[in-house]
């Protein structure tokens, strides 16, 4: 009951936090739109417009990944800088518990990023959400929330040691836009690059709302969110341990 | 003040505000924000583009390769401006009986060798990448092309710094700006296939006038073939540059008359 209190606590305090970040909806609302647009120019003047819902929910869940990449890869850095790294961690509550809800947190603000991909592409392009299937596609909504929000707490961890953890991973943006195949297929990368995509939960998430949408195996999308969800968790649970009993060892919890 | 103060302060003095101010130069963020990321763009507009069955390879690696250029060009100038608010030092500045334009447009020259680092860098890459060939005769075309369009992205930047120096959030309309480039420029999409009303903003955009030379060189042009096109492109640059000055002194006005300097 302690533990879902505070993921759950913490994930409203989080959204609330990252919701009212003039930089994250700013710029995290608006670059989804600008890719959208660029993609939606772009595949129709090659003459290929039927993949306009494609792009739309691609650049919607690029949005969600950058939220990702800008804001949690740096996390734990952000804590330091505010210095309240030390307070979270001496509370009675396990570190991972009090980090997981805060990236869950701000992948979830990236449901802005797919309002407003959705409406710019209705609005002003008039493309149509045909949902083939409405309870899958709801489903994958947090699904895809989930997964990348957990995706985001592994790569927190992963870059922990480094000082500049949020450019590390603000780099990483377009290199997962491209293997997940968010505005085209993967089908145009070279094959070595295929297991790459399957090990990312943005490649599932993103084919689970299309699936939902366009209707195809959208049970089996939301399956591997789930599982890749449970992969990044052990991941980065056990990394956690070891990065705090490193820094109480070498005293070094606050060193910026 | 002599000419050789002026001078001074323009070349040293913009060295030094620029390492000072320009937080993105330790390395472990300008390979992942200036190296990475740039090159990544480039690919990722390729691969867009080879599934929209829109443009060959060349397109896009000459395309992104200039754009890139405005990165260091927007972020760099508004760091080297409204840095000095964020570090609380615009005041000793402004107290300085030192030529403003020698202070602020020397900021922008270490500015210009950035941007153009990185289009090299950028098109060197992706050229690699792609297997994108490129006659080795237009190279020295193409690196003038690449220094005029650093020096029009600088310039453009400029607008940027007393954006910063007005607005806390400022960087977000600095990204905004660089959407804007990318949409508008023919960067991924050609200006042909925009909406007319885009065309026409384009013209009066940096990057636009830059780009048209690059791949006219590219495929063969001489500069002395280009040099319209240049000319257009060094214009624009040098007219939002002006502009950026002119409203960086307007703000030091007002601010000095309502006692504003320092307020966030």
């Amino acid at each position: 009951m302690t533990t879902l209190r505070v993921v759950w606590t913490g994930l409203v305090v989080h959204f609330k936090i990252t919701s009212r970040s003039p930089f994250a909806i700013g710029v995290g609302a608006t670059w989804p739109i600008v890719n959208a647009t660029l993609a939606y120019f772009m595949y129709r003047a090659g003459g290929t417009p039927q993949t306009l819902l494609y792009a739309s929910l691609g650049s919607a869940v690029a949005g969600i990944f950058s939220m990702i990449a800008i804001d949690a890869s740096g996390a734990i850095q952000r804590q330091r800088f505010w210095g309240t790294l030390e307070l979270l961690i001496a509370a009675p509550v396990r570190f991972a518990l009090v980090l997981l809800p805060m990236t869950i947190a701000v992948a979830s603000v990236g449901i802005y990023c797919l309002a407003t991909t959705l409406v710019w592409g209705r609005l002003v392009y008039g493309i149509p959400l045909p949902l083939e299937h409405p309870l899958a596609f709801v489903l994958a909504v947090p699904a895809t929330l989930i997964s990348v929000g957990v995706l985001g707490f592994a790569l927190c961890m992963v870059l922990v040691r480094f000082r500049w953890a949020g450019q590390i991973g603000n780099s990483l943006e377009y290199p997962v836009w491209i293997v997940s195949g968010l505005l085209f297929p993967i089908a145009v990368l070279p094959a070595w690059s295929h297991p790459i995509s399957w090990a990312l939960a943005t490649t599932w998430g993103m084919q689970a709302l299309l699936h939902g949408a366009l209707g195809g195996p959208v049970w089996r999308d939301l399956g591997m969110c789930a599982l890749l969800s449970l992969v990044y968790g052990v991941i980065g649970f056990s990394i956690v341990d070891r990065f705090l009993d490193a820094a109480r060892r070498s005293a070094s919890l606050s060193l910026t | 003040m002599t000419a050789g103060n002026n001078t001074r302060i323009f070349f040293v003095g913009g060295v030094i505000a620029y390492r000072a101010l320009f937080n993105w130069l330790n390395p472990w963020i300008f390979v992942p924000t200036l190296i990475v990321t740039p090159i990544f763009q480039l690919l990722f507009f390729a691969f867009l583009g080879r599934a929209a069955g829109l443009e060959n390879d060349r397109f896009y690696v000459i395309g992104n390769a200039l754009q890139v250029g405005a990165l260091p060009g927007l972020f760099a100038m508004t760091f080297a401006i409204a840095g000095e608010r964020w570090f609380q030092t615009l005041s000793p500045v402004l107290a300085t009986p030192a030529n403003r334009a020698a202070i602020f447009l020397g900021r922008a020259l270490p500015v210009i060798a950035n941007a153009a680092f990185v289009c090299v860098v950028t098109f060197v890459a992706g050229a690699l990448i792609l297997h994108v060939h490129i006659a080795a005769s237009a190279f020295p075309a193409l690196a003038v092309v690449i220094a005029v369009t650093s020096i029009s992205c600088t310039g453009f930047g400029f607008i940027c710094g007393p954006l910063g120096l007005r607005w806390r959030d400022a960087i977000i309309a600095v990204n905004l700006l660089d959407a804007v480039l990318l949409i508008f420029c023919g960067v991924n999409i050609p200006i042909a296939s925009l909406p007319a009303w885009m065309q026409a903003a384009s013209e009066y955009l940096p990057i636009t006038h830059g780009l048209r030379a690059a791949r006219r060189v590219a495929d063969g042009a001489a500069l002395s073939d280009v040099r319209g096109l240049l000319a257009a492109e060094l214009a624009i640059g040098l007219a939002y540059g002006a502009l950026g000055f002119l409203w960086l002194r307007h703000l030091e006005v007002v601010a000095r008359r309502g006692a504003t300097l320092e307020n966030t």
